[in-house]
């Protein structure tokens, strides 16, 4: 039982990582005023670049760089779309995730002649798994040792650099002058402008960061939880991220917690895919994977607690004359 | 950006700014045809040859324009209300769901009229019920609507599966699928009907609901411009203030628009399970709900917009099967990239040239 446990937890992490990667972009955007329902499209594009890219070079950091680049030049469309051109930043959002899925899946095929898929990579390709010191002696200890060996150490860089994230994030927004100009610029850009500080600099900045955090989300699921790029291989993890955004109310720790949640209802649904459960039959699996929706549904609705939004969100900033 | 704040006549604001934005979105489409190797001009004409060259592909063009039809107007209907569906691939979904069970319940018992009425009622009441929801929580509960629908697309997609592997799939079957249709249950094909009068028409899965889509296009022109709804839906959506001055109650506006959007794309079920597949099978709804908003956008949120930006999309998915079936390197996404595209030009950017016709104007009345 306890093993049972330990084993999902250990994928619990795993699946969560581009989860927070996600959610943390999700948080610099939203937090700036900027709706950002294109995280989708930018981890599908730098999934698809980072393959790419590690395959050509043999190189899993020149695949991560690129990725983050194509990740971040999407990021910066979504802000001269919606803060230069002040478009609508859900248009936007959807523009940039349908044409991330078709033109992965183009050039992708183009490029590669596989049907859309990259080839696989090799080893020194990919982003290898760390050892904690000691670990393997540790395996034998009941219960520490377990947790030690299976669900801290043995996963790769992304995983602890996920966790890592949070706080740094924590700490830029909420411990420095540019964070707090950050979540200003979402909260009441004219004071901000007021103060000489250019609202659409800071917009572009959130954005920035966004794309970073994306492009390592997308490397993560394509060169270091895969081997290589498959159509659609993000799956609405995107989504899932927003939500978990939500679900966190747009604050670093419980969008952490949400991001944890989430990952571990994934992974338990992957664990019953097929149990019989006495008295109850076959877990409805859908319904477990169903559970971050449903529950972003229920507390948006305000059933239990409020998710108060960023007050600008949406709202391209209009300086007055 | 300066220009932005600028009035510009209303001829430049309808007529040259988006064509501007499609004229690009169709440029920047033909650098990615060149970079993947395939010559633009030459993609062009295969694409126009597929959807219109010859009876089949003409009939696939329509087949597939009904589907961006009831889709589009579903956007529009959301846009004119002020609320930005993006669930209408959750509620084509659901409508195709409203369409199965009413059918595999009834097709043995009642007459075939009955029947496809039926159904279609069945199809708008689940679409609608969809749509209701989150129309619902954003009226009442203030839960934005574009998130929530978002989760309603997946939450449709869950259930979907759910019901297809557990409770509706065909006994002794494999593929998660019903099984099919009794004869009572299906449209007639555009091809049986010419056949009929004598007029030899190929096979293509094009059925009447094109009629219906045609007539909701109408019903959505009369519903929003000459009734007192669509007055209601169109005050609130320019100015929910005023409209509360007025005596309109918004959130009830609201939802009354939510449910006839949600109905709309409901009508997608109509089209592929009475029409075309006649089953009910996973992911017969794919890619409608969105490629709808871009319909909606390019036709300007009107319903004889819409039905021309509708078949420009059907045309270009029924071209693109037909690039794809030509040219080993090239698939049928190299139209969700155009959709991408023109998503992006006329909807995120359509502003994009505002600065730069501005100051042409200017320069021109200094």
């Amino acid at each position: 039982m306890i093993d049972t446990l330990i084993l999902t937890l250990d994928a619990t992490m795993r699946v969560s990582t581009p989860l927070i990667f996600a959610a943390l972009a999700g948080m610099f955007s939203e937090r700036s005023g900027v709706v950002d329902i294109s995280l989708e499209g930018k981890m599908l594009a730098a999934a698809f670049t980072a393959a790419a890219v590690a395959y050509l070079t043999n190189s899993a950091w020149l695949g991560l760089s690129a990725a983050i680049m194509v990740s971040v030049c999407l990021a910066m469309l979504h802000g001269v779309a919606c803060v230069t051109f002040r478009g609508n930043q859900v248009v936007s959002g959807v523009a940039i995730n349908i044409l991330a899925a078709g033109l992965t899946m183009t050039l992708g095929l183009s490029w590669f002649k596989q049907g859309g898929q990259t080839p696989q990579l090799t080893d020194a390709a990919r982003f290898s798994t760390i050892e904690f010191p000691g670990a393997e002696m540790m395996r034998e200890v009941p219960v520490i040792g377990g947790i030690y060996s299976e669900m801290l150490s043995g996963h790769n860089i992304f995983v602890y650099l996920a966790f890592l994230a949070v706080p740094f994030t924590w700490w830029l927004l909420f411990r420095t002058r540019f964070g707090l100009r950050l979540r200003a610029v979402g909260e009441n850009p004219k004071a901000v402008d007021t103060a000489g500080i250019s609202v659409h600099r800071m917009r572009f900045a959130a954005l920035l960061c966004a794309g970073i955090l994306c492009g390592f989300a997308g490397a993560y699921i394509s060169s270091a939880q895969n081997a290589q790029f498959v159509r659609d291989m993000t799956a609405g993890q995107g989504f899932i991220a927003l939500a978990a955004l939500i679900f966190g109310k747009w604050r670093p720790l419980p969008v952490l917690g949400a991001c944890l949640l989430f990952g571990f209802l994934d992974a338990v649904a992957v664990r019953l895919q097929g149990v019989e459960i006495p008295g109850l039959g076959k877990a409805p699996i859908q319904l477990i994977e169903a559970l971050p929706y449903i529950l972003t549904v229920v507390l948006l609705a305000g059933f239990f607690g409020k998710a108060v939004a960023p007050k600008a969100i949406g709202l391209p900033y209009v300086k007055e004359r | 950006m300066k220009g932005l704040d600028r009035n510009l006549p209303t001829w430049v604001n309808v007529g040259l700014l988006p064509l501007l934005n499609v004229v690009t979105a169709l440029l920047v489409s033909a650098v990615v045809f060149w970079l993947i190797d395939v010559n633009p001009l030459e993609a062009a004409e295969i694409l126009l040859y597929g959807a219109f060259g010859y009876q089949e592909g003409i009939g696939f063009t329509l087949y597939y324009t009904t589907n961006f039809i009831f889709t589009g107007l579903a956007v529009a209907i959301a846009f004119h209300v002020g609320l930005f569906n993006i669930g209408g691939e959750g509620q084509a979904y659901i409508g195709g769901l409203g369409v199965g069970l009413l059918c595999l319940a009834l097709d043995a018992s009642v007459p075939g009229p009955v029947l496809l009425l039926l159904s279609a009622l069945s199809a708008a009441l689940f679409g609608a019920a969809w749509a209701f929801i989150p129309g619902w929580l954003q009226a009442y509960r203030g839960s934005h609507i574009v998130i929530t629908t978002i989760m309603f697309n997946f939450l449709a997609s869950s259930l979907m599966v759910y019901l297809m592997v557990n409770v509706l799939r065909e006994p002794g079957q494999m593929a998660p699928q019903s099984r099919a249709l009794a004869e009572t249950a299906w449209l007639p094909y555009i091809h049986d009907l010419f056949a009929a009068i004598g007029v030899e028409f190929e096979r293509s899965p094009l059925n009447i609901s094109l009629f219906l889509a045609l007539l909701c296009a109408f019903g959505a022109w009369v519903f929003v411009w000459k009734t007192k709804w669509g007055y209601e839906i169109r005050t609130v959506g320019s100015n929910q203030q005023a409209a509360v001055y007025a005596g309109i109650k918004p959130a009830r506006v609201m939802l009354l628009a939510m449910a006839i959007s949600g109905a709309l794309a409901g009508f997608v079920g109509v089209n592929e399970i009475n029409g075309v597949q006649h089953r009910l099978l996973l992911d017969f709804h794919y890619g409608y709900g969105f490629a709808g908003i871009a319909v909606a956008l390019m036709g300007r949120n009107h319903p004889i917009g819409i039905v021309l930006a509708a078949l420009l999309f059907g045309a270009l998915y029924q071209g693109g099967a037909e690039l794809a079936f030509e040219m080993s390197n090239v698939n049928r996404d190299i139209v969700v990239v155009m959709q991408g595209l023109v998503i992006l030009f006329c909807g995120a950017l359509e502003f994009l040239y505002k600065p730069l016709i501005a100051n042409m104007f200017k320069e021109k009345t200094a």
